[in-house]
C-alpha cells in the first residue's frame, strides 16, 4: 500500500447543500480532509451531520455547491462509488451485522477469493488470519474471531469496523459519532484507534456532538448549526472553552443565562 | 503492510500454541494468542443451527422404531426418504430465502405453475416435452424475479407480497387452465416425445441394493450439498447472511442488497421447478388446484431445522433434517396404524418443541461465551 505523504485535501466540499423537498437539510457547507488529519464536525441533533454524512458516503447525492475527491469534482452516485474512491465510512449503529463472526463482518463486501470457475470460493483461512492480524495490530486481541460480532462490546465493535476500513485501504475514513454510545474509558479507546488511523496517513472525518473528544484528536473543527455552517477553525485558532462555548450555544447560551438570572 | 504483521502475529503465536487447544477446530487458520480461550468443541456445536432438529430427529426416529413395527425395513425407510425428499427439494431454497430475510408465500403453486406450464406447453405446441421444460424453467425463473423485483421496488414486507402473488398464482392456475384446456387438470402427455426421459430424470426409481429409491432423494441431496457450498464458503453465502442479519449494515459495505434477495427468489423459483417437474412426470398430467398449503410446510421444515425466522441465522442442512423430520412423521404415523388425522397435531407440536429447543440452546451457548 502506498501512502501518499503530499498533505494534498482528499476530499473537499464548498458550498455544499442539499434539500429534501423544501426543507433545508444543509446549505452552503465547506470543509476539507488532509491526509494525515483528522476534521472534526461539531453540531447538535438536526444540525445536518448525518445528511452531510451521506453526502461523503455516497448514499444522498448533493444538489448544490462542488464536493471533490482528491482535486476531482465529483458527485458519489453509490457506497460502492464512495468506497471504490477510497472513503470509508463507519456508522453509528448500522457497522456490522451482529449475528456473523467477526472475519465474515471484517470482509463483508469486499471478500477474498480463490479458485476459478464454478470453484471459486472464500479464502477462508486468509480472511480468519488477516482479521486477527490486522485486529491485533490495532490492539485488539480477541478470544475467537469465530464470535458473532454481536458479542463484543459497542467500542470494540467500533475498532473491528475502523480496523476493517484501514484494512482495505480507505484513504479517508468517516466517522459517526463514534463515541456516543459509548463510556468514557471505551471513548478513550475508540479515540486511540481514530489516532493510530490518522498516523496511518489516512485522513479522519470525526462527527461527533462531544467537544472535548473532538478536541483531544481534531486538526480541524467544522461547526454545524440548523443546517448552515457556523464557523470553521484549525486548532491554533480555537481553545477547547471556546470551542465547547460555542457547541453549547454560544451567544445563545449568554443570552439563556442573563435570561435565567433575571427571573 | 499487512503480510508482515500477519507473520509476525503467526510468529509470536507459533511459541505457545502448541499448549493451548488452539487447532482442534480443524478448520484452519486459528491459531491461538496470547490469551485466547478457544471455544470448546461443544460450544461450537451447542451454536449449530440445526442441532435442536438433529435431536428432534432422533428422538423421533426411535420413537417411531419402536412404536411401528416396519419402520425400520429398508423399503419403509425408502418411503420416508421421499416423503422428506419432497418436501426438502424446496424447504432448502426456502430456508435460504429465510436467511436472507424473506418469506415465499407462493412457492407451494408456484410448483404447480411450474408443471401446468410445462405440460400445457408441450401439449398445445406438440412440442418434445424438454421443450415444454425449457419454457417451464424460464417462466418459474421470471415468477421469482418478479417477487424479488416486487419486494426490493415497493420495500413492503415480504409477506405482503408473496401472499399476493400466491392467491394471483392459485387463481390464474385454475384460471388458465380451464381456458386452455377446458378442465381443471391438463391432458395426458404420456405419449408424447421425450417422455420417457425426462421421466428418468425428474421421476424414476433406482434400485440399489434390492431396495427402490426415488431420484428425488438425489436433487434433494445434491441441492443440500450446494446450498450449503454457497452459504459457508463463498461471497453469495456472506451478502445472504448479510442482507438477512443486517439490510442496511450490508448495503453500507457496498453488498447488493437488491440482487441478493432477487436472486434467492428465483432459487425458490429453481427449486419450485424442479418440485414441478417431479409432479408432473410422476404421472403425466397436473391438478391445477394443487400446492396449496405447502409452502407453510417448507417454511416449518426451514424454522425446525434452526432458521431463525427474522434472517441471519440457519443453514440448508437444518431444512434437510426439518424435511426430514416431516417424512419420518407423516410415514410413521401410516406404519404404526394410526389415524393419519394427527398429523397435523405432531407437526404442530415438533414445530414448537423444535424452535423452543433452537432458542434455549441458542442461549445458552452465547450465554457461555
Amino acid at each position: 500500500m502506498t501512502r501518499t505523504e503530499a498533505r494534498t485535501a482528499l476530499v473537499e466540499l464548498s458550498g455544499v447543500s442539499k434539500h429534501y423537498g423544501t426543507v433545508r437539510a444543509l446549505e452552503g457547507v465547506s470543509l476539507e480532509v488532509r491526509a494525515g488529519e483528522i476534521t472534526c464536525v461539531l453540531g447538535d441533533n438536526g444540525a445536518g451531520k448525518s445528511t452531510l454524512i451521506k453526502i461523503i458516503a455516497g448514499l444522498h447525492r448533493h444538489d448544490d455547491g462542488v464536493l471533490r475527491v482528491e482535486g476531482e469534482e465529483t458527485r458519489l452516485t453509490s457506497p460502492r462509488d464512495a468506497l471504490d474512491r477510497g472513503i470509508a465510512t463507519v456508522y453509528q449503529d448500522l457497522a456490522v451485522v451482529g449475528l456473523m463472526p467477526v472475519w465474515r463482518n471484517f470482509f463483508l463486501g469486499s471478500e477474498p477469493r480463490r479458485g476459478t470457475g464454478p470453484l471459486k470460493r472464500l479464502d477462508v483461512g486468509l480472511m480468519r488470519r488477516t482479521a486477527r492480524a490486522e485486529l491485533l495490530r490495532m490492539g485488539i486481541d480477541l478470544r475467537d474471531v469465530d464470535q458473532p460480532i454481536g458479542t463484543l462490546s459497542g467500542g470494540e465493535r467500533q475498532c473491528v469496523a475502523i480496523a476493517r476500513a484501514v484494512h482495505f485501504g480507505a484513504k479517508v475514513l468517516v466517522l459517526d459519532e463514534p463515541t456516543a454510545a459509548l463510556g468514557v474509558k471505551q471513548s478513550g479507546v475508540v479515540l486511540k484507534y481514530v489516532a493510530a488511523a490518522r498516523d496511518q496517513g489516512l485522513g479522519v472525518v470525526l462527527i461527533t456532538h462531544n467537544p472535548h473528544h473532538a478536541y483531544l484528536v481534531g486538526d480541524r473543527f467544522v461547526l454545524l448549526k440548523r443546517g448552515t455552517m457556523a464557523g470553521s477553525h484549525t486548532r491554533d485558532g480555537i481553545t477547547l472553552d471556546e470551542l465547547t462555548r460555542q457547541m453549547a450555544g454560544g451567544d445563545e447560551l449568554d443570552d439563556l443565562r442573563h435570561e435565567l438570572r433575571e427571573t | 503492510m499487512s503480510t508482515t504483521t500477519t507473520d509476525r502475529s503467526a510468529a509470536s503465536a507459533g511459541g505457545n500454541g502448541e499448549d493451548k487447544d488452539g487447532r482442534t477446530d480443524g478448520r484452519g487458520g486459528g491459531r491461538a494468542g496470547e490469551r485466547i480461550l478457544r471455544s470448546s468443541p461443544l460450544r461450537k456445536l451447542l451454536t449449530r443451527p440445526e442441532l435442536g432438529s438433529v435431536v428432534g430427529a432422533i428422538a423421533v426416529f426411535v420413537f417411531f422404531a419402536l412404536a411401528a413395527d416396519g419402520f425400520l425395513r429398508a423399503s419403509s425407510l425408502s418411503t420416508v426418504l421421499y416423503a422428506s425428499s419432497v418436501i426438502g427439494i424446496m424447504a432448502v431454497p426456502v430456508a435460504l430465502l429465510m436467511i436472507g430475510g424473506e418469506f415465499d408465500l407462493s412457492a407451494g403453486v408456484t410448483v404447480t405453475s411450474s408443471a401446468l406450464v410445462s405440460s400445457m406447453f408441450s401439449y398445445q405446441m406438440t412440442a418434445n416435452v424438454w421443450v415444454g421444460i425449457g419454457v417451464s424453467l424460464l417462466v418459474t425463473l421470471v415468477i421469482g424475479a418478479f417477487n424479488g423485483y416486487l419486494l426490493t421496488r415497493t420495500g413492503l414486507p415480504s409477506f405482503i407480497v408473496t401472499l399476493g402473488t400466491f392467491l394471483m398464482l392459485t387463481g390464474m392456475n385454475l384460471g388458465l387452465t380451464k381456458l386452455i384446456g377446458g378442465t381443471v387438470s391438463t391432458r395426458t402427455i404420456a405419449d408424447m416425445e421425450g417422455f420417457p426421459s425426462a421421466r428418468a430424470v425428474f421421476a424414476s426409481t433406482l434400485t440399489v441394493g434390492g431396495v427402490d429409491f426415488k431420484v428425488t432423494i438425489l436433487w434433494w441431496l445434491g441441492l443440500v450439498a450446494l446450498a450449503s457450498w454457497i452459504l459457508l464458503r463463498t461471497r453469495t453465502g456472506n451478502w445472504i447472511f448479510a442482507v438477512g442479519g443486517n439490510k442496511d449494515a450490508a448495503r453500507a459495505v457496498g453488498v447488493p442488497v437488491a440482487r441478493t434477495k432477487t436472486g434467492l427468489y428465483m432459487g425458490v423459483a429453481l427449486g419450485a421447478w424442479i418440485s414441478g417437474q417431479h409432479l408432473l412426470f410422476s404421472f403425466d398430467a397436473v391438478q391445477s388446484g394443487e400446492g396449496v398449503g405447502n409452502e407453510l410446510i417448507y417454511i416449518i421444515a426451514a424454522v425446525i431445522g434452526g432458521c431463525l425466522i427474522t434472517g441471519g441465522h440457519g443453514s440448508a442442512i437444518g431444512s434437510a433434517v426439518g424435511a426430514l423430520l416431516f417424512g419420518m412423521t407423516s410415514k410413521g404415523i401410516v406404519f404404526a396404524e394410526w389415524n393419519p388425522d394427527w398429523f397435523k397435531f405432531f407437526l404442530g407440536a415438533m414445530l414448537l418443541l423444535a424452535t423452543l429447543l433452537n432458542t434455549w440452546v441458542r442461549r445458552r451457548a452465547e450465554a457461555a461465551k
